[in-house]
């Protein structure tokens, strides 16, 4: 039964719904923002039929390459820090025993499913004059007075941190547990200490991984939107902060097409990026 | 590594994600109209606000209504589109497998102007459809790969037993298969549901200014000053997830359907 080829319209019945969902409300969306992004645009939010490039020529302006590396430099940045800090705490969590390593990950989601709203707004809090943790750092005798951290670039920083921190554990949390226990025993066992260990045989045998794994909270970052609207000031603003201004406030659609489709080649480059590495992983154990 | 200081680190760990939520909750009980922690006074005045006053009623009905009906959406195109590439290895069924995956896979704000050309296009921009249809779509990556995921978990011999029992194709899915796979598809309907729930920047690009769901609600009040009934919104939606994904945990297979969710993603 399993693996036959369908015969007729009858064994077809299936797929038809969910290839029409999906080429009418996904794949056709798309082309439409294709077909937008070489309109011109006219007064009042309306567009024109053309078709030139004069969007994408418009596109590199000396604001718009100055957020484009913005983004990318906050986001390398916190791709970076996730996955310095994510890999070690993957692993501590995949040693644990099954129920312990459920309640962490059953925390992990929960922190990734929350809006970036919400997020933003706690962050902001905890680094705020009159709830944040300088007040904490008052009372301790760390600081003379309680001060604000938000919005800044470290706020910026923190809050993407705390989003793609979850994001990073769940990503490196397949190939880390198919990781062989065995590995590491053997290397201690042969004389290695603890952290050399993990230096030498786990971080050495997971390169792949670990390069998949920053180009994926990379890419993930990069898309945020709401966080830098919250805890970082105008200079903060990422690529999809001004493509949404674009659309929404400026009613210049196609402009924000063009910024949205040279977006999604950078994107997409980045995910081609991932499936060569992942590809090209060395050690794997099964 | 050495036990104390994997301890400590996973203690620093457990502080950082858990210290933003504990501010929240120890503002939103303040008892007068002020965000000050440690709390002045305790009362649950703002919780009782946020089920009384319209203001936040009506984005809580349109959240659920939205997240409700866009999850049912996206598993009646993930559970047919699944069934199908498990039952028949066919290029087509893999190529569309992929394209369920890519909402996933690109900036949010990508696909939500994609969205925002296609309603204002066919002149649905602004309604609460318009919402549902885009968060079906935007989120139907998560049930495709649970469901995928129970499909490929069925042992092939008890289908072949029913099938030499007699059963046909009908009986076998109505009795075998659907129950097998019932617990995953529930994963799936759940995953979707709260990510709806907390998605912001596609309920915002399609239909944003007439459809007012919760995000959007906090995000316009921000705008405004912030407000303890904000606290308690936020505690609500952290114990939400909470429970359900706890649910996930203790009934389901967790670590099984992470695995594949990421890895899946990552061999396509």
């Amino acid at each position: 039964m399993i693996g036959d080829k369908p015969k007729g319209l009858g064994d077809h019945l299936p797929i038809i719904y969910p290839a029409v969902m999906l080429g009418v409300f996904f794949i056709i969306p798309f082309g439409i923002m294709l077909t937008i992004s070489f309109f011109k645009r006219q007064s009042g939010g309306f567009y024109a039929p053309t078709f030139d490039l004069h969007n994408y020529q418009n596109l590199f302006t000396p604001h718009f390459a100055r957020v484009l590396v913005f983004s990318i430099f906050i986001s390398a940045l916190c791709a970076v820090i996730s996955v310095a800090v994510g890999f070690p705490f993957t692993y501590f969590i995949t040693r644990m025993r099954r129920k312990a390593q459920v309640v962490w990950l059953v925390m992990l989601i929960s922190v990734l499913s929350l809006s970036a709203v919400i997020i933003g707004f706690a962050w902001s809090l905890i680094l705020s004059q009159t709830a944040g943790i300088s007040n904490f750092f008052v009372r301790l005798g760390l600081m003379a007075h309680p001060t604000s951290w938000s919005p800044s670039f470290w706020a910026l920083l923190c809050g993407l941190c705390y989003v793609a921190f979850p994001y990073t554990v769940l990503v490196l949390y397949p190939p880390l547990s198919r990781l062989d226990p065995h590995l590491p025993e053997a290397a201690q066992t042969l004389g290695a200490s603890p952290i050399k260990t993990f230096f030498t045989v786990v971080v050495g045998s997971l390169r792949g991984a670990i390069v998949a794994s920053l180009v994926m909270v990379f890419a993930f970052t990069l898309g945020t939107y709401v966080l830098p609207q919250i805890l970082g000031r105008p200079q903060h603003w990422t690529l999809s902060v001004l493509i949404t201004d674009e659309a929404i406030y400026h009613s210049n659609l196609p402009l924000s097409a063009a910024m949205a489709v040279f977006f999604m080649l950078v994107s997409l480059a980045l995910v081609a990026l991932t499936m060569r590495i992942g590809k090209g992983r060395t050690v794997e154990h099964k | 590594m050495n036990r104390a200081l994997r301890n400590l680190f996973l203690t620093l760990t457990l502080l950082f994600l858990l210290s933003p939520i504990a501010v929240v909750g120890g503002v939103s009980l303040n008892a007068t109209k002020i965000l000050v922690f440690p709390p002045q006074g305790l009362s649950l005045t703002w919780y009782s606000e946020l089920f009384t006053e319209s203001s936040w009623l009506i984005p809580i009905k349109n959240s659920l209504i939205i997240a409700t009906f866009s999850s049912l959406v996206a598993i009646s195109i993930a559970l047919p589109l699944a069934y199908f590439l498990w039952r028949y290895r066919v290029f087509y069924a893999r190529a569309l497998f992929a394209l369920g995956l890519s909402p996933f896979m690109l900036p949010p704000v990508i696909t939500a102007l994609g969205f925002l050309s296609f309603w204002a296009t066919v002149g649905l921009y602004g309604q609460m459809t318009a919402t549902i249809i885009s968060h079906a779509i935007f989120f139907v990556t998560l049930p495709l790969v649970t469901i995928s995921l129970g499909f490929e978990s069925i042992d092939r011999e008890i289908i072949e037993a029913a099938e030499t029992m007699g059963a046909n194709s009908k009986v076998v899915f109505r009795t075998v298969v659907f129950p097998l796979v019932r617990s995953y598809i529930v994963s799936g309907y759940a995953f979707c549901f709260v990510l709806s729930l907390n998605e912001y920047i596609v309920a915002y690009m399609v239909s944003g200014f007439t459809v007012e769901t919760l995000p959007i609600k906090i995000f316009n009040a921000l705008r405004y000053g912030y407000t303890p009934v904000m606290a308690s919104v936020t505690v609500v939606f952290v114990l939400l997830a909470a429970l359900i994904f706890g649910l996930i945990g203790r009934f389901g297979d967790l670590p099984r359907l992470l695995g594949a969710m990421t890895s899946e993603n990552r061999n396509l």
